[in-house]
């Protein structure tokens, strides 16, 4: 472990014989905060980068960061330690806080706040409604002006549908893109996990891919109608995906990204011994079926999927200790999505390297409208540096999020752990 | 067995002994003195997060009948309410030295929770709409008693199948033991995927009771109206409700059963309560020799 820079030091960084993720080599060099062709003199940071898998800093397009109004949950430096342990040099915040985030002045604090820190970028996105209470427009441009990158209810989920018209257009004029949680709250009911077998044999109450289907043709239909950027949030089910295809061929302006539990985890956890109605698992739109998974991860291969969001939603441990009916919903795991998407997909052969990287970096920046990142000479040195060959078994209580309630991946074999993350040609995190 | 949490890992003859065990109970509490040392020196501890006083009593009365130490806990608002864990208050009970806890809650799996978080045995009284075995073992022994074995035996149980752990444990215990289960309820009410071997669903109340050795009727929630599972109680009663009416579609010497408590000619016409096929009463008496057994299999058993 090398000591961390203080902030504001000009770092002079050579990653040597850099693995690229097609498989060639290269040395990339940082200076100022940019990727030079040399550097003005020695490097104070030699890393030898053939033993690693070197690549644009990941982008998380989802990620709950609960500042303002819930520290206890994770703090801007907690949250955005656990970021760049994870790979990740920039964050979408989601700003279902409290108070939730729809005035310019909180998101500049946010800014302002994450800037000093020296870890991830901060990229907030505001609420598209005052308190996210679906009624009332938010003042999108003040907001836009102000930083943010994206207008979502986050959690809520925009029950009136000529609201969300008349967010999408005003939001589109802006040039920013609006997200939604794609769930009919009253087909969801009270449900805490998917409804199907196995929540009808533990008598919880159920939540069914109608709600979240339903949901996602209702947005579909304004998107077509008003031409507007939608972006479809943690898409969960195999349907849900089917719509978003399908209009997709019909050339909407959709897209839409898939989180990493939705990948890999299925509602018949619930039913095992290891994970007996344990809200761990609890999260919305919840888990589904193996065939959903599978679902998921073909949207991935086609192209369906633009970009996975973590969809990281840290609690504290006595929350998710609650019992099924109360404790909250969310999986805290944005650092180890990498390495568990990478065991899980890549070194099975279900999904090229390639495509991964792309959904967890170009794909964020594509759905956001930006240009997407690279290693060319001139880019802004956003890098984060993977080992793919030492294993690590996922332990949550070293996490670095306040989030240390059990991961349901825990003790699961990855590999593919980050172990240096550059942001601003900075070192912000680095295990070596 | 270190649980009762439900029939997961219990085989057929370890509930056929727990049913033996529950008949000899049932002799001993026909004598002038109702009281064995079975457990004598162990202690019990009742831990309910949901009111019910007719489980609760009838679970101490059994401890005390086999001269247990009792303990109750109650806590009509979940201990989360009180900033309490579930663990803290287990880990706190615990340390005063308990055998066993018997568990009622209203969150599916809280029994379970309990399990992992004690040494000590533990019985579920009841967690959320998953499972309440004892109830079903006493629906068992009221059964067996009757017909002498459930082999074969037909049960149709009518009501609010989607919100009942009764029913679950039912058709969970009942097909194991040889009998086959009808589940009756409007369709907002019948989760189709309970349907498993031993166990059929309809929504016809005649189909559901013809033939049946036992028609059990459970008890409607009055909230299921305003929630919208049902258009009114009218229309309930006019479709659903166990009667004269429909007892005559049953097997001639067909029980009347239903879990308690009653609501009086809503599910169950109330007549029909007091005739003298019924056998509500009954099953309410019965569970305590059951519970004891249970108690009795778990704390000093062999296996």
């Amino acid at each position: 472990m090398v000591a961390l820079p203080k902030n504001g030091v000009i770092m002079k960084i050579e990653i040597k014989n850099a693995k690229l993720s097609d498989g060639s080599s290269q040395d990339v060099l940082i200076e100022n905060g940019l990727i030079v062709a040399a550097l003005s003199g020695a490097a104070d940071v030699s890393i030898d980068g053939s033993r690693y898998l070197v690549t644009p800093a990941l982008i998380d397009p989802h990620a709950h960061l609960r500042v303002p109004g819930q520290e206890e949950k994770e703090t801007l430096e907690t949250g955005l330690m656990a970021a760049v342990a994870g790979g990740y040099g920039s964050v979408v915040s989601m700003p279902n806080t409290s108070p939730a985030v729809d005035e310019p002045e909180l998101v500049q604090k946010l800014i302002r706040d994450a800037e000093a820190l020296g870890l991830a970028r901060l990229f907030p996105s505001a609420a598209l409604t005052r308190g996210r209470e679906g009624k009332l427009l938010s003042d999108a441009a003040a907001l836009k002006a102000a930083g943010a990158v994206m207008l979502t209810d986050d959690g809520g989920t925009n029950e009136d549908a000529g609201v969300l018209r008349r967010g999408l257009e005003y939001a589109h004029a802006l040039g920013l893109v609006v997200s939604v949680h794609a769930e009919d709250a009253s087909l969801r009911g009270d449900g805490v996990i998917n409804e199907g077998h196995t929540s009808e044999h533990l008598g919880l109450p159920g939540n069914p891919v109608a709600a979240e289907a339903a949901r996602i043709a209702r947005d579909l239909e304004i998107c077509a109608l008003t031409g507007s950027r939608l972006h479809v949030q943690h898409l969960s089910s195999a349907r849900g995906l089917a719509l978003v295809r399908e209009a997709k061929t019909r050339g909407l302006p959709v897209t839409c990204e898939v989180a990493p539990h939705h990948l890999t985890l299925t509602d018949t956890l619930f039913a095992s011994e290891r994970f007996y109605c344990d809200p761990v698992l609890k999260v919305a739109p919840p888990l589904r079926s193996q065939s959903d998974c599978l679902a998921l991860l073909e949207g991935l291969r086609d192209g369906t999927v633009d970009c996975i969001g973590t969809d990281h939603a840290p609690h504290t441990t006595a929350e998710k200790q609650r019992d099924m009916l109360e404790a909250p919903f969310g999986i805290a795991n944005i650092e180890i999505t990498f390495p568990l998407l990478y065991t899980r997909f890549v070194e099975t052969g279900k999904l090229e390297l390639s495509k991964l990287l792309e959904l967890m970096t170009s794909g964020a920046t594509n759905m956001l409208g930006w240009t997407a990142p690279t290693l060319e000479i001139g880019s802004v040195a956003d890098i984060a540096i993977f080992d793919l060959n030492t294993t690590k078994t996922v332990d949550s209580k070293t996490f670095k999020t306040k989030a240390r309630f059990d991961s349901p991946w825990q003790g699961e074999a990855l590999r593919g752990w980050a172990v240096c993350t550059i942001v601003r040609g900075k070192i912000a995190f680095d295990s070596r | 067995m270190k649980h009762l949490l439900d029939f997961q890992g219990w085989s057929k003859g370890s509930l056929e002994n727990v049913l033996e065990t529950a008949k000899v109970m049932s002799d001993v509490l026909d004598r002038p003195v109702k009281k064995v040392p079975a457990l004598q020196g162990f202690t019990i501890c009742n831990v309910f997060f949901e009111n019910s006083t007719r489980t609760r009593l009838s679970f101490e009365l059994a401890a005390r009948r086999m001269s247990a130490d009792v303990l109750t806990f109650t806590s009509a608002t979940s201990s989360t309410t009180k900033g309490e864990s579930l663990q803290d208050t287990i880990s706190t009970l615990e340390q005063m030295r308990v055998d066993c806890f018997i568990v009622r809650h209203g969150a599916s799996g809280a029994a379970h929770s309990v399990n992992k978080f004690t040494k000590a045995k533990v019985v579920n009284a009841g967690d959320g709409r998953r499972a309440h075995p004892t109830q079903a073992l006493l629906d068992a022994f009221t059964l067996q008693q009757r017909f002498g074995s459930l082999e074969g035996l037909e049960i149709a149980i009518v009501g609010d199948v989607r919100h009942s752990r009764v029913a679950r444990s039912n058709a969970e215990l009942l097909p194991k033991l040889g009998a086959k289960v009808r589940l009756c309820a409007p369709a907002t009410l019948l989760p189709r995927e309970l349907e498993a071997d031993g166990v059929t669903l309809t929504t016809n109340l005649k189909e559901a009771v013809s033939g049946a050795h036992a028609v059990m009727a459970l008890r409607l929630q009055l909230e299921r109206m305003n929630t919208g599972y049902l258009p009114s109680l009218e229309e309930y009663r006019a479709t659903y409700q166990v009667n004269s009416k429909t007892m005559k579609h049953a097997r001639e010497n067909a029980l009347i059963m239903h879990p308690g408590p009653m609501n009086r000619d809503l599910e169950i016409e109330g007549d029909l309560a007091d005739h003298n096929k019924s056998v509500i009463l009954e099953q309410v008496r019965n569970g305590v020799p059951v519970r004891m057994a249970v108690l009795y299999h778990l704390l000093v058993g062999k296996s």
